[in-house]
């Protein structure tokens, strides 16, 4: 009722920006627009449509001009796509940022803390906090990282978590991403294009910086260079190990490494020689201390792990073990994000740093635990499927969006393989006011906050916001129809 | 320097020289076909399609005017094409965005897209080739002015030239062998045709101011082979390629570098003290042949000095 209600009672550019039950980032439940977002509303009564457009295609234009393209998997022709970028800014509040800062810093140091432990004595599995077989049965638990010393116990260096917001306005964890997580480059690209684009909202709102996440990036590196290393108290070569070009993320892993000023290698630059990682340069083979390695664990050393992988380093993982050279993140993270492991996050921070979470996790039922499972697929229509170890939209069921028989389809599989599979409700996104079609309408977001773990924490202020730009759709990958936009944190 | 990058720097510059090269061949080619009426534009477009360095093949009796014109602009499965030449140059300079600056990969991207979305008939193609060449001479600015001029710049030259070497090389033997004929040097229709060529390589005015309107194809070979100081003389594109691998020498300071740097050198001098009357007396095409056999060794030795060399060689250095 409050959709039809509050409908045409804003004035354009805002006449078809409806209200429903999920939270608005811009409009409270009374209708009034929220302090914060005063200066973007005013600005865009004042703005014509036309010049509105114009500014998208400015935008557009400079996306495509810079290359920021990204690949989808799976189809043949024109897999270069422009990331979609909405025009208009999604603004946080101060308050709303000191809270997701201190929850991201407690989250990332206790998963650290927790992989160290089960990749060692395992006192957490003794404990009975989390289940053995859980983290034993993970597809992305590396029997090899047992007993290995990570440099500065780092596992994590870098995390990208997301985070949605409840129709109460609270923020709640969604999943961690820590094993290779992207997007940063969007963060960084599109700050730059709005400041080019709207200087006086810009100046008038006072926005935080994060033109700095690249430097804190490479001190970051920096700081897990091994001991030892000739070059470690004159300038440590760090590099950052891409896939190569036909990567998705091919275009943030050149931006970084300009960005740092660092080497951007593939494979096939690297060569191991007793233990040592050299890379190929016209002036000979020089030593590597540091890796930044945007390539999964399974492909990084073919013998170590994937023999059929092109893409890494044959030796790498010896040269690892032995010491001679850090990677970030290390290799086994994948086993904290694992989405059956995320359910017990909560109590993992509660067991290593005796807090209570800042931030809250979305409910998760476990689909091998008979009781939550019977539950789940009793009502399939209204829950949310996922496969643990799936990122990027992939693999997963919506439920209230589904037919018949995918629900049929996922309770065969779920019911083969219930380890693999969580289940979680249906939750409305908040919703931001995007430029689309001429006027100002509201999609779903959600927020990745990118976290740096090295001698200290770093958060930058903002990161990714995740538009679901299909009207109704709650979906933000960028794989399926979602854009992004830029996240502005008020001073 | 990584020598993955040395390597798509280089291939990204030679693949560009190309594209401007073909562009401006192809340009003045359909100027001239203007002037000697239709009967004979197979054959023109077979001989243009050698003068670019086509290898001959038994699809050679299939070029048909249009096809081969056609293909030489568009076909991307065709290597000489233009648009072939453009998309290898923005994938070699993709491998290395972070190493170029934004300004050299936007010029190169806007040229790109350019090249996908217009594919002009043949005769309706001169904005298009003009497009080319000021796109390509935008890039040559944009990257001069921008990048910082250490080795990677020197093996954007170093590719540049090379090409332009070969380049100018197999248009000139091609020319030669096709229309120095003395007997019919006064004819009018073969005066175009000199002048054609000198259009080709940018030469015509800088050649007047040498040596007057008066053309003559000894003078022409002189010109496009020896000068000194004309950026599109043999000898010119053989200089500045030495220099680029001396300094290229420099910053890698690699101990293995004397190698190529005197494979360059014999190649320099080779042109740096020829003498027209000699080489015309000894034979122009062999003269050529030599050069281009030259410019291939200068190549493998550049890779074999920074870019493909085995890892033993390079921990004894």
């Amino acid at each position: 009722m409050a959709g039809i209600a509050t409908k045409h009672t804003l004035p354009a550019p805002f006449h078809e920006y409806e209200l429903d039950d999920a939270f608005d980032e811009m409009v409270d439940s009374g209708g009034a627009v929220r302090p914060h977002y005063r200066h973007i509303y005013e600005a865009l009564r004042e703005l014509t449509g036309e010049e509105l457009r114009r500014r998208q295609q400015i935008a557009d234009l400079s996306f495509l001009h810079q290359g920021i393209t990204f690949t989808v998997y799976g189809r043949d022709e024109d897999t270069e796509h422009i990331f979609p970028n909405d025009l208009l800014p999604r603004v946080l509040t101060r308050e709303e940022w000191s809270r997701i800062e201190r929850g991201m810093k407690q989250r990332i140091t206790a998963l650290n803390l927790f992989l160290k432990d089960i990749y060692h004595e395992g006192r957490i599995l003794n404990d009975g906090v989390v289940p053995r077989e859980i983290i034993y049965s993970c597809k992305h638990f590396r029997r090899q990282m047992r007993g290995l010393h990570v440099r500065k116990d780092a596992y994590v260096t870098v995390a990208g978590t997301d985070l949605i917001r409840m129709p109460s306005g609270e923020f709640v964890v969604l999943e961690d991403n820590l094993r290779v997580p992207s997007g940063v480059s969007y963060m960084l690209v599109s700050r730059e294009v709005m400041k080019r684009l709207f200087p006086d909202l810009f100046r008038k709102c006072g926005v935080q910086p994060i033109e700095h996440y690249s430097q804190a990036l490479l001190s970051t590196l920096r700081a897990l260079t091994p001991q030892g290393s000739p070059q470690a108290t004159s300038e440590p070569n760090i590099v950052l190990l891409t896939p190569g070009v036909f990567n998705s993320a091919y275009f943030e892993h050149a931006f970084l490494a300009r960005q740092m000023g660092i080497e951007l290698v593939e494979g096939r630059d690297l060569v191991v020689h007793d233990n040592f990682v050299y890379m190929r340069t016209t002036a000979g083979l020089r030593r590597v201390d540091v890796i930044y390695r945007r390539i999964d664990d399974d492909f990084i050393d073919p013998l170590a792990f994937r023999a059929d992988s092109g893409l890494g380093v044959p030796g790498l993982f010896n040269a690892y073990r032995a010491g001679n050279v850090s990677m970030a993140n290390a290799l086994g993270t994948g086993v904290a994000d694992d989405k059956a492991v995320y359910a017990y996050v909560p109590a993992i921070i509660r067991y290593y740093l005796k807090e209570d979470p800042v931030l809250d996790n979305v409910e998760t039922y476990l689909m091998s635990d008979p009781l939550q499972r019977k539950h789940v697929l009793g009502r399939l229509q209204d829950y949310v499927v996922k496969a643990v170890g799936e990122s990027g939209g992939y693999g997963m069921l919506i439920g209230p969006h589904s037919t018949a028989e995918q629900r049929d389809e996922f309770r065969r599989r779920v019911e083969e393989d219930p380890r693999n599979y969580i289940a979680q409700p249906t939750i409305r996104l908040s919703r931001a006011p995007c430029f689309l079609d001429g006027n100002v309408q509201p999609r779903h977001v959600d927020l990745r906050p990118y976290i740096l773990f090295g001698d200290k924490v770093t958060v930058v202020p903002g990161g990714l916001t995740r538009v679901a730009l299909r009207k109704g759709s709650l979906v933000v990958n960028s794989s399926q129809g979602g854009g992004s936009k830029d996240t502005w944190v008020l001073d | 320097m990584l020598s993955r990058v040395a390597d798509s720097l280089y291939w990204m510059s030679r693949y560009l020289e190309r594209a401007e090269h073909t562009a401006r061949v192809i340009n003045i080619q359909l100027n001239l076909m203007l002037e000697r009426g239709s009967q004979s534009e197979d054959l023109d477009w077979a001989r243009v399609g050698r003068s670019l360095g086509m290898e001959a093949s038994e699809e050679e009796d299939a070029w048909s005017a249009e096809s081969l014109a056609q293909s030489l602009l568009h076909d991307a499965s065709n290597r000489s094409s233009i648009v072939s030449s453009i998309v290898n140059a923005r994938e070699n300079a993709r491998q290395v965005r972070e190493q170029i600056s934004s300004e050299m990969w936007e010029q190169l991207n806007r040229l790109f897209h350019a090249v996908r979305r217009s594919a002009p008939e043949v005769w309706d193609s001169r904005d298009f080739l003009q497009s080319i060449k000021e796109g390509a001479h935008l890039f040559q600015g944009v990257t001069d002015s921008t990048m910082t001029h250490g080795e990677g710049w020197q093996f954007i030259q170093a590719g540049r030239y090379l090409e332009r070497a070969v380049a100018v090389s197999t248009l000139v033997g091609a020319h030669f062998h096709e229309f120095h004929q003395p007997a019919q040097a006064a004819a009018e229709r073969v005066y175009l045709e000199w002048i054609g060529l000198l259009r080709s390589c940018t030469a015509f005015e800088a050649y007047c101011k040498a040596y007057t309107a008066d053309v003559k194809p000894e003078r022409i070979a002189e010109f496009l082979v020896l000068h000194p100081s004309f950026p599109h003389s043999i000898r010119f594109s053989a200089e500045a390629l030495e220099m680029a691998i001396v300094k290229i020498g420099r910053e890698a300071g690699s101990r293995r570098a004397a190698h190529v740097e005197r494979i360059a050198g014999r190649l320099r001098a080779t042109l740096g003290f020829g003498q027209i009357d000699e080489i015309m007396a000894g034979g122009l095409q062999a003269y050529l042949h030599e050069l281009l056999r030259q410019c291939g060794h200068v190549h493998s030795a550049l890779y074999q000095t920074y870019i493909s060399y085995p890892i033993e060689a390079a921990l004894e250095a």
